[in-house]
């Protein structure tokens, strides 16, 4: 079936259309017509969402076919290897792309969310100096992450997942003038260094151990021979695992998200939330079969985002710019995805990632709204009272938090619910990560209707504001997105869960009862009301009670406040040392001392050796001419010396001949 | 008397000659300071080659020599012309024809 469906399947149109989008609006862009760059811009993303629903279709057309006939699905349904890329020695890496039901599902998201994000951009954007610069950029993201997702093997997923990087440097530093934006791109982008240190070596170590790349060949290796456990697999899984880190902000890489903040709020929407940071996650489902046989790193993967995710939602309890707080959230939410990778319910995490995807661009997008209504305003203490003023936004976003907090029957509920169920059936260790999360999803639901409450409820707060309700074209994908908030979690775990079963395998033993699930889900519920509850006392009943909370516990708060000083501790651990030992060592000795001494040290014996011989230039004719005729002379000299020699030597060397 | 001239020029004369001949186009190179008198000994040098050529091709019955006289006479000729020119030019500029004091090709 793979060598039928290769011919018609034209997988490589869904990342070319979005690049001939950034090629046209990146090279003609500034020169066009507002008009035709909104059309290149939204044509590029819906083209390739078509493609990747055509491509769904096509091939669930044939696989309902393959099955009826033979009873088998292939997995992956089609891996096309179009260019063969690199051929050395022993390793041959192709650039291939694989379609199958992971694949599928995040080009779905990428392709979908991404489209909606690119309407509402051209909302958001028009009035923003640099319009066909911005979609240009996001068109880019969307080809390098197509790319990371439809990688077939290791290497062509780097090489996405260094575009996507590049993407989010590009629109992080969006507003370059800005120093704080072009300081968070660098942030970014360096902090993303240290995780791909990460990557590298474990694709180095792949191709040492293994000899290829190819994800589906590196799991038949493993699935070969049971004593692959432990030892070098544990290695890769851990630097797969740091890669996974930086690019989707876990501790201790996640410094770089808050202040991605700094991009426009739909690229916050798109790569800092949705899409981008999540591919982590997708890499750690991807190369499921490593981490599988090592439990040490899935604990460490379950364990890393456990902890960020606790400790990330209390950072977002005390922060009052309201990109800050979801930011702080998506970094908690990233955490849930990684327990539950780490528990080995892969499906669990990408369902999760899905409904994530909705609900945080929408509350994104919606806070994007809330700015742009309130001219550019991103202090919660300012806002308030907004739902009458915007009613859409309010609504929408209520959808969201409701969403995000895991109140049944949104989506949110049903996969934090999932990844919690797993986490808890794994044992003691297990029951730990899964209180844990239950604390987080409490934090969570806390913060997320403080946020709602500070903004929407109450009396505006800000002094002379006249908010405004947004374009239809920014209001029609947050209603989009807000109605999959609600409905995108009746899937339910279980069809996705056997959906996805081809590619991430089973959901792991399920030893729990339905009975059990539906405490558990009970639980969660429960303490999401308690979250809501004492966000109504805090800042709705009482709204003296946080600023007397504070008070209470200084210190406490003022960790929260300073987001546990992470950054001032990296700062002085790390970035100070470093920048004293570039400027002291590297800049004055390496640099100055040896580097521009040795090259002073060349163009003085140049300049030296010019000033001599510079004297033979005289220009005086007859001072060349006796110079030539002297040199003739020495040649001639030289040839008769010569010949002379041969004339003497040469009976020797005949005798010597002879003599043998 | 007859035998005297019915002789042949032995080559070493020949060579002699056109030694002689090169040598006193170098050294009129080297020490005159007439750029015209210059300009002659470079065309006594070439013709010292000339005579060498011809020489061997006499010598070796090869006619290559020959042509090659032909194509230094032509080189000459321009030569003439060209340098001739110039000198006329250098003489217009700097109202003086003494090589020594010709020499702005100096830093």
């Amino acid at each position: 079936m793979n060598q039928f469906m290769n011919g018609y399947l034209h997988l490589w149109l869904i990342p070319l259309l979005p690049f001939a989008g950034f090629l046209l609006n990146g090279i003609l862009g500034r020169g066009l017509p507002k008009w035709m760059v909104t059309t290149v811009a939204l044509l590029a993303p819906l083209g390739a969402f078509l493609a990747v629903l055509n491509v769904g279709f096509l091939v669930y057309i044939h696989v309902n076919q393959g099955f009826w006939n033979h009873g088998v699905i292939d997995v992956p349904w089609v891996e096309t290897c179009p260019l063969p890329w690199i051929n050395i020695a022993a390793l041959h890496v192709d650039f291939s792309f694989v379609l199958d039901q992971l694949s599928l599902v995040m080009l779905l998201i990428v392709t979908g969310v991404g489209f909606l994000i690119h309407v509402y951009s051209v909302g958001y954007m028009s009035d923003e100096e640099g319009y066909a610069r911005y979609f240009s950029y996001l068109n880019l993201f969307l080809f390098f992450m197509t790319v990371l997702v439809l990688a077939g093997n290791a290497l062509v997923m780097f090489v996405g997942w260094e575009g996507v990087g590049l993407a989010s440097y590009l629109l992080i530093g969006f507003y370059f003038q800005k120093k704080s934006a072009a300081d968070a791109g660098k942030k970014a982008f360096i902090v993303n260094r240290i995780g791909d240190v990460g990557f590298l070596i474990a694709m180095f170590l792949l191709v040492a151990n293994f000899g290829t790349l190819t994800f589906t060949e590196v799991a038949a290796k493993l699935g070969m021979d049971p004593g692959w456990n432990g030892g070098v697999v544990t290695v890769i899984a851990l630097c797969l695992m740091l890669g996974a880190a930086g690019k989707s902000a876990q501790l201790p890489l996640y410094i770089w998200l808050p202040d991605a903040m700094e991009g426009p709020t739909p690229v916050s929407a798109l790569i800092h939330a949705a899409t981008m940071v999540t591919a982590g996650v997708y890499m750690v489902a991807r190369t499921h079969v490593l981490f599988d046989h090592s439990p040490f790193a899935l604990g460490v993967v379950a364990i890393v985002g456990a902890a960020t995710a606790i400790f990330a939602a209390t950072i977002a309890l005390a922060q009052n710019d309201i990109k800050r707080v979801l930011a702080y959230s998506t970094i908690s939410q990233l955490g849930y995805m990684f327990l539950g990778c780490g528990v080995a319910a892969y499906s669990a995490a990408i369902f999760h990632l899905m409904t994530h995807a909705f609900f945080k661009a929408l509350l994104f997008l919606a806070a994007g709204a809330v700015i742009h209504g309130l001219g550019g305003e991103q202090d919660l203490r300012k806002m308030g009272g907004l739902w009458k003023k915007l009613p859409v936004t309010f609504w929408t976003m209520t959808a969201a938090v409701f969403a995000i907090a895991g109140f049944w029957p949104f989506a949110g509920f049903f996969s934090k619910d999932a990844i919690l169920y797993a986490a808890f059936l794994q044992g003691p260790n297990g029951r730990v990560l899964w209180f844990v999360g239950v604390v987080t999803a409490l934090l969570t639901s806390f913060y997320m209707f403080r946020l709602w409450y500070l903004a929407f409820m109450g009396k505006p707060r800000g002094e002379d504001v006249h908010p405004h309700e947004s374009p239809v074209s920014m209001l029609g994908p947050m209603v989009i997105l807000a109605l999959l908030s609600i409905g995108g979690g009746w899937i339910g775990i279980e069809r996705f869960g056997s959906f996805l079963a081809p590619s991430v395998g089973a959901r792991g033993a399920e030893t729990g009862s339905a009975h059990l699930e539906l405490i558990l889900s009970g639980v969660a519920v429960g303490v999401a009301l308690m979250g809501w509850l004492l966000a109504h006392l805090f800042y709705r009943e009482k709204s003296a009670l946080p600023a007397r909370l504070a008070d209470a516990l200084p210190g406490g708060y003022k960790l929260l406040a300073g987001k546990y000083f992470v950054d001032e501790f990296y700062g002085a651990v790390i970035v100070k040392p470093l920048l004293g030992f570039s400027k002291v060592f590297l800049e004055w000795v390496v640099d100055v001392g040896i580097l521009g001494g040795l090259a002073w040290l060349l163009g003085g014996i140049a300049m030296l050796a010019g000033a001599i011989l510079q004297r033979w230039q005289s220009g005086n004719l007859r001072s060349y001419a006796a110079w030539l005729a002297a040199g003739a002379a020495a040649v001639l000299l030289f040839l008769l010396v010569q010949w002379q020699v041969v004339q003497a030597f040469m009976p020797i060397f005949h005798q010597g001949m002879a003599g043998n | 008397m007859s035998s005297f001239f019915a002789q042949e020029v032995p080559l070493t004369w020949y060579l002699l000659l056109s030694a002689a001949l090169f040598s006193l186009g170098v050294i009129g190179f080297l020490i005159k300071r007439n750029l015209i008198t210059v300009f002659m000994s470079i065309e006594l040098m070439l013709n010292g080659v000339n005579l060498s050529f011809v020489t061997f091709a006499q010598q070796w019955h090869a006619v290559k020599g020959q042509i090659f006289v032909f194509f230094v006479m032509m080189v000459a000729a321009a030569e003439a012309a060209v340098g001739l020119a110039i000198i006329i030019a250098v003489f217009r500029a700097r109202a003086t024809l003494a090589v020594d004091r010709i020499d702005l090709m100096k830093l």
